[in-house]
């Protein structure tokens, strides 16, 4: 970890004031990562939008990865891609919500307002909630529609249609996945 | 004269002819439009391939003013009511053509989003396959159309030769 945060100032920047919150950093050729605790991710993004070293002032994406099927531990990952304008530079920060069962996290809109279409998506693909977010409802499915469908343990293609289906010729059957 | 009977007289037979004749060269279509076939379809409809040739290239955005339906795209389960409401609002008689795999199968979209195919919320008169499909394939598709339409029976006028398409 150490050799990594020598290269990059902004690791050692964060690393100096989060050393306990920091769960694993990453670098390739200019490609910077962090893991934070879910407990102080809210104060490490503050930390990287408005502390000078950093001045991460624009939020490219924030989305989600069900990890179920890699076996890790806690299941669900935020990612957040983050941008300097003034210092031409990118971040990449994650956090782990928890618990598997009910994922929860602070939520980022009231330090960047581009969060909250990202955050909605996030809730209504993922199932995870964002605590404090200002309107946390679907943003794509239907209000209707049961479940999160990028869950990994969401059938691919369960379909829950909203008019009565004609009955067709040549019924096929879906493919199916495991 | 035999109007609705088994046998139709000469005089009221010309006369659905000539019905379906008119309607064959006078299709209103509404474009619905949702995805990338959507630029085939301009395509078509654009100087190019032309189908005022056909008399079919006035789009209408009012459905009660159209009587093709065009269902240019995939349409999702979240889409498929406004779809159907479309297709109720529209006037007899009425001919839905699904353009492109996406509305004819749900094309390679097999996930919880998409619908597997309109004929599955509408009934449906011509299914023009292609990701997207060629021009030529939709001047093709409309021709058929057309021929279609020409079998089609005035039910006051003649005996329904194929079923009334649009009903339920």
């Amino acid at each position: 970890m150490a050799d990594v945060a020598d290269n990059n100032p902004v690791l050692k920047h964060l690393l100096d004031q989060f050393r306990d919150a920091i769960i694993e950093t990453h670098a390739f050729r200019g490609d910077v990562t962090a893991v934070v605790e879910s407990a102080r991710y809210h104060d490490v993004v503050l930390c990287l939008r408005d502390d000078p070293e950093c001045s991460f002032d624009f939020l490219v994406d924030l989305t989600a990865v069900d990890r179920l099927k890699l076996k890790q531990k806690p299941r669900f990952e935020i990612v957040l891609h983050l941008y300097s304008r003034s210092r031409n530079a990118r971040f990449r920060l994650k956090t782990r919500p928890v618990p598997d069962s009910d994922p929860v996290i602070d939520t980022v809109v009231d330090l960047y307002p581009a969060a909250n279409w990202a955050e909605r998506e996030v809730y209504d693909m993922f199932g995870i909630r964002f605590l404090g977010h200002p309107n946390l409802t679907r943003i794509l499915m239907y209000d209707q529609f049961v479940g999160h469908p990028l869950r990994k343990d969401y059938p691919v293609n369960k379909r829950q249609p909203l008019v009565e289906e004609r009955p067709v010729h040549n019924d096929r059957p879906g493919m199916v996945f495991e | 004269m035999g109007v609705g009977g088994e046998t139709p007289g000469f005089l009221t037979s010309r006369l659905s002819d000539g019905i379906a004749w008119a309607r064959k060269w006078s299709l209103f279509p509404y474009p619905f439009v949702t995805a990338c076939c959507g630029m085939e379809y301009m395509s078509v409809s654009s100087a190019h391939y032309d189908l005022d040739r056909f008399g079919a290239a006035w789009p209408r955005f009012s459905p009660r003013q159209a009587d093709m339906l065009l269902v240019v795209g995939t349409i999702s389960h979240k889409m498929a009511p406004v779809l159907r409401r479309v297709y109720d609002q529209m006037c007899e008689p009425k001919w839905v053509v699904a353009f492109g795999v996406c509305t004819c199968t749900g094309g390679f979209y097999d996930n919880y989003a998409t619908v597997q195919g309109i004929d599955r919320v509408i009934p449906v008169d011509l299914y023009i396959p292609g990701c997207p499909p060629r021009p030529e394939t939709v001047l093709d598709a409309l021709m058929k159309l057309q021929a279609k339409i020409q079998k089609q029976h005035h039910p006051l006028v003649g005996p329904v030769r194929s079923a009334v398409v649009g009903s339920k």
